[in-house]
C-alpha cells in the first residue's frame, strides 16, 4: 500500500539544469501554474459580461472581491485600498492552492514549507520596506513600546526585535502544518478502508466527514494568511 | 422567478451609491474591532496559531543565539540568553493575541492615532 506521504513527493517532470542549479519543471510547478490559470480564469471569465445584474458566475467573483477588501477595509482602513491588489491576488492564490489540493489526485503546492515560506516572506519584506517608506528611521521606534522606562530598553527591543522576524515563520508554518497534517491524516484514514474490509465503513465515513472538514480548514487558513497579512499592512501604516 | 416585482428604479441609483459610499467611509475602523478578529475563527484555530506564535518566536531567538554563537566562538551564552528572549517573545506574542492586540509588535490602544488617519482620508 502507498505510504501517506507519498502525496507529498516532488518529481520533476521535465528536467531542467541551470549551470549547478536544478530548475525542473516538477509537478508542483505544474499545480502553482494550474492555480495561477484557475484564478486568472475565474476572475476574467467571471467578469466578462458585466452585467449591472450579475449572474451566479459573477456573483461569485464579485462576492469574492468584496471579501477581501472589506477585510482590507476592516483592518486597515481606507489608506489600504492601494494595496488591494496584492492582497486579493495573494488571497486567491492560496485559496485555490489549497482547494486544488483537496481534488483527488492532485498535488497540495501549500503543502510544502518551500512555497509557504516563500509567500510569507514576500508579504514580511514587503511590509518591512513599506514601513521604512512610510515612515523612515522613524519605524524603529516600531520596536519601543510606548512608556517603557529607559533601563527596560536593553531587554524589550531585542525581544520586539525577535517577536517581529517570528512573523514570515509564524505566518509560513500555520498554513504549511495545516495542509500537511490534513492531508496526511485524510490518507492514513483512507488506507484502514481496504484493512478493515465490512468495518471499512466506519473509516469511509470518517474521511467523507474529514474531506467537508479539510475543504473548511483550506478557505479557513486562505482567510488567516490573508487577515494577517492586512494586520501586518496596518502595523507598518500606523506604527503606534 | 422574480419577475412579478418590479425593480427598483434606476434613477436614484446614484444617491443610493453614494449613501453606501459614505456609509463605508465612516466604519474604516473601529466597528470592527477585536471582537470582530477572534470571533470569526473556531476554537482550534485560535489554539493553533497560538501554538504557533509560541513556538515561532522561540525558533527565531534559538536561531540568531546559535548564528551568534557560531560567529563569535562564545558557546553556549548567546544561545542560553536567546532561548530565555525567543521565550519571552512568544509568551508576548500570545498575550497579545489573546489581549486583542492583534499580533502588533508594540502595544496599540484601539483608537489613537488611526482615527486621525480616517478623518485626514476622507478630506
Amino acid at each position: 500500500m502507498a505510504s501517506p506521504l507519498e502525496q507529498f513527493e516532488i518529481h520533476p517532470i521535465i528536467p531542467l539544469q541551470l549551470g549547478d542549479v536544478d530548475v525542473s519543471f516538477t509537478n508542483s510547478s505544474l499545480y502553482m501554474v494550474l492555480t495561477v490559470v484557475l484564478t486568472a480564469g475565474f476572475v476574467l471569465l467571471g467578469m466578462r459580461n458585466r452585467a449591472l445584474v450579475p449572474g451566479r458566475f459573477q456573483c461569485a467573483v464579485e462576492m469574492s472581491y468584496e471579501f477581501v477588501a472589506n477585510l482590507l477595509r476592516d483592518t486597515v482602513g481606507n489608506e489600504g485600498r492601494r494595496y488591494f491588489p496584492f492582497v486579493f491576488t495573494l488571497f486567491m492564490f492560496v485559496l485555490f492552492g489549497n482547494l486544488l489540493g483537496m481534488t483527488p489526485y492532485s498535488f497540495t503546492i501549500t503543502s510544502h514549507i518551500v512555497v509557504t515560506f516563500a509567500l510569507a516572506l514576500v508579504v514580511f519584506l514587503g511590509v518591512t520596506v513599506l514601513g521604512f517608506v512610510k515612515h523612515g528611521f522613524h519605524f524603529f521606534s516600531f520596536f519601543v513600546p510606548p512608556g517603557t522606562p529607559l533601563p527596560m530598553w536593553p531587554l524589550l527591543i531585542p525581544i520586539e526585535i525577535i517577536s517581529y522576524l517570528s512573523r514570515p515563520i509564524s505566518l509560513s508554518v500555520r498554513l504549511f502544518a495545516n495542509m500537511l497534517a490534513g492531508h496526511t491524516l485524510l490518507k492514513v484514514i483512507a488506507g484502514f478502508i481496504g484493512i478493515l474490509s465490512f468495518a471499512g465503513i466506519l473509516p469511509f465515513a470518517f474521511v467523507v466527514v474529514l474531506t467537508g472538514l479539510e475543504i473548511l480548514i483550506a478557505c479557513l487558513q486562505a482567510y488567516v494568511f490573508t487577515i494577517l497579512t492586512c494586520l501586518y499592512i496596518n502595523d507598518a501604516l500606523h506604527l503606534h | 422567478m422574480a419577475e412579478g416585482r418590479k425593480p427598483a428604479p434606476l434613477e436614484d441609483l446614484d444617491d443610493r451609491l453614494r449613501a453606501a459610499r459614505s456609509h463605508r467611509g465612516g466604519t474604516a475602523k473601529g466597528e470592527s474591532g477585536k471582537g470582530d478578529k477572534t470571533g470569526t475563527q473556531s476554537g482550534l484555530g485560535v489554539a493553533l496559531r497560538i501554538g504557533v506564535d509560541l513556538v515561532a518566536a522561540l525558533i527565531v531567538g534559538v536561531g540568531i543565539g546559535f548564528l551568534l554563537d557560531y560567529w563569535l566562538d562564545t558557546k553556549p551564552w548567546f544561545l542560553v540568553l536567546f532561548f530565555v528572549l525567543g521565550a519571552a517573545a512568544g509568551m508576548l506574542n500570545v498575550f497579545r493575541f489573546a489581549g486583542g492586540y492583534g499580533l502588533a509588535a508594540g502595544y496599540k490602544k484601539p483608537d489613537d492615532e488611526t482615527g486621525k488617519d480616517d478623518v485626514k482620508d476622507k478630506e
